[in-house]
């Protein structure tokens, strides 16, 4: 299958830390990958910098197979889908037209038909003329994944889209996002849920301290020795009605 | 018909109802005879009076009116805030800059040289915008570009302080004052022509940036991705505002509220989206100002008061109201 994202050896400081440290992953199309990792690991900045949006010390980005800091922003806007963690709206907008901007080079009415399909994809159809200020912070989750899902790319970038959200509202985010690997697209989520990583996603990314820890099948890649040793845990993989489940403790501080 | 198209023909045609009203009404009051020979006559006594006096003013005030909606409706969707204004809380500082360059000559006593101070107050806010590109160049942040222009805003307000401080004469002193104050009296066609092609490539740069207003509304990062060329889109909207708020400041000097409050009164009309609030900003900036102006000539004070003291008494307690009902609203 096509790689559609590529990270590589990548290198990148915040100020004067070094947030990413000999990070790696690929996404082909057709899958669902799943970029883990303890708070402050560098998910975000990973994320962000196989997208471009953040610079590389070291290292490469490739998009669709190109160098991502060569590309132009029309080209990176076409190639890859892009859903922030931040999740603030400036203004009171009809949750279709925020959708629609997933669109912006398509015409308004092909936009705003884009946009109602995936706000029903999300279940959210029915709030489509409803200003996004009026919603709950569930609601206008699932209107920032309709954005998303309506970017005509193939490859969509969640940075932690479940966060903050009621489990009903998480399995349907990761079905859809699993609906759209399916169909054949390119999905890279950051997770912190390990067991629904380990349920959804096709492959798991580990991050530690900037680099990549572990990388494989969910429960390989997670196994109980970077289970252990990357997130403090004590932990075992069980066989649950819907797919792998992590039973865990936390370890004390020192081992 | 979309309901923002609406609202623009509403809004045009009060805003031709208001121009005609500013036209026809004044301190001298003509008669029905009057009128008749001023619409026949456009060089007898009344015709002068509305056509050399009343309507270049009121043009005037409709211009800077809505080169300062204009303006503060750019600059609130490039800052994601909705008390961004090129005058009043010095945000972006431009209003600042312009108003320093024009003081400056007029102390130098260029006011005299026909369109001098016009033109420094063009050059202080291409000199304010420019500094504010090239920062916006460097960091996205909007919170940075906020601060940067109080500053600027900050020290362009100091050295006018300054030049008050140094000013050789009372007289040159009380010009500058009085230009401060904001006032589009005695402008002529001469001043209609100074601020309309500037307004109009304001706001053809600010047409061009809508798109990405309107992808603002995401955030930087979102936006960042979108695909749009989110720093020329950056450039252009602030060329735009600094050109429409320097425009202003050239012909009528510091006029606040009318940049903070006109996208606020029609924002709802449009549904919060900042790219359709650029065109109805701007009428209802124009409007706005036609009707303060209005006001302020038909007061019956000793002095005529001026037109930034009016709008600033009746836009602040407006402005306040405003705020509170739509402080739920706002993603602060």
């Amino acid at each position: 299958m096509t790689v559609l994202l590529e990270l590589e050896n990548a290198h990148a400081r915040i100020g004067g830390a070094e947030v990413l440290n000999g990070a790696f992953f690929s996404v082909r199309a057709g899958e669902l990958v799943a970029l883990c990792g303890p708070n402050g690991a560098g998910k975000s900045t990973a994320l962000r910098a196989a997208l471009g949006l953040a610079p590389l010390t070291q290292g490469v980005a490739r998009l669709g197979g190109d160098e991502a800091r060569r590309l132009s922003e029309r080209q990176r806007g076409e190639r890859a889908a892009y859903l922030p963690q931040d999740r603030s709206i400036a203004w009171n907008l009809p949750a279709v037209e925020v959708a629609a901007l997933g669109a912006p080079f398509l015409t308004g009415q092909a936009a705003v038909e884009r946009a109602r399909a995936a706000l029903d994809e999300v279940g959210v159809g029915h709030l489509a003329d409803r200003g996004v200020a009026e919603m709950s912070g569930g609601e206008r989750a699932r209107v920032l994944l309709a954005r998303a899902l309506t970017v005509p790319a193939p490859l969509l970038a969640a940075d932690e889209p479940i966060a903050g959200l009621d489990p009903d509202a998480q399995l349907l985010v990761l079905e859809r996002l699993r609906a759209r690997a399916d169909a054949g697209r390119a999905v890279l989520v950051s997770l912190h849920d390990l067991s629904l990583a380990a349920r959804f996603a096709d492959r798991v990314v580990v991050l530690d301290q900037g680099r990549t820890a572990a990388e494989g099948a969910p429960t390989a890649a997670l196994s109980p020795r970077i289970l252990k040793t990357v997130f403090n845990l004590d932990a075992v993989w069980l066989e649950a009605l819907d797919g792998p489940w992590l039973a865990a403790r936390r370890l004390s501080p020192h081992g | 018909m979309t309901g923002a198209t609406r609202l623009n023909i509403a809004l045009g045609l009060a805003l031709a109802a208001a121009l005609g009203v500013a036209t026809t009404l004044g301190e001298t009051a003509f008669s029905a005879a009057q009128y008749a020979q001023a619409l026949s006559d456009p060089a007898s006594g009344p015709g002068e009076v509305l056509w050399l006096v009343r309507a270049p003013r009121a043009v005037c005030a409709l211009l800077v009116g809505a080169a300062l909606g204009l303006a503060g409706a750019v600059m609130q969707g490039l800052l994601r805030n909705p008390l961004a204004e090129p005058g009043v809380l010095g945000v972006l500082g431009v209003s600042a800059t312009s108003a320093l360059a024009a003081a400056t000559a007029i102390v130098l006593g260029l006011a005299a040289i026909p369109g001098a101070v016009e033109s420094a107050a063009l050059f202080g806010a291409a000199v304010g915008g420019g500094l504010l590109i090239v920062l916006a160049a460097r960091v996205r942040a909007p919170e940075a570009l906020i601060l940067f222009g109080v500053a600027l805003s900050s020290f362009a307000g100091a050295l006018t302080a300054l030049i008050f401080n140094l000013s050789p004469s009372p007289i040159a002193s009380a010009e500058v004052m009085n230009w401060l104050l904001g006032s589009v009296e005695n402008r002529s066609w001469n001043d209609v022509a100074w601020v309309a092609p500037a307004l109009l490539i304001a706001a053809f740069l600010a047409r061009e940036a809508s798109p990405g207003l309107r992808m603002l509304t995401l955030g930087e990062e979102a936006a960042r991705a979108s695909g749009l060329s989110m720093g020329r889109m950056r450039v252009l909207a602030l060329a735009a505002s600094a050109l429409a708020a320097g425009s202003a400041v050239a012909v009528a000097g510091v006029i606040g509220f009318v940049g903070l409050a006109a996208p606020h009164l029609v924002r709802a009309a449009v549904r919060g989206d900042p790219g359709r609030l650029l065109a109805p900003s701007a009428l209802a900036g124009g409007l706005m100002l036609v009707v303060a102006d209005l006001m302020a000539r038909m007061l019956p004070t000793d002095q005529e008061l001026k037109l930034g003291v009016f709008t600033a008494l009746v836009g602040a307690p407006l402005f306040a109201l405003i705020a509170w009902r739509a402080a739920r609203e706002w993603r602060l």
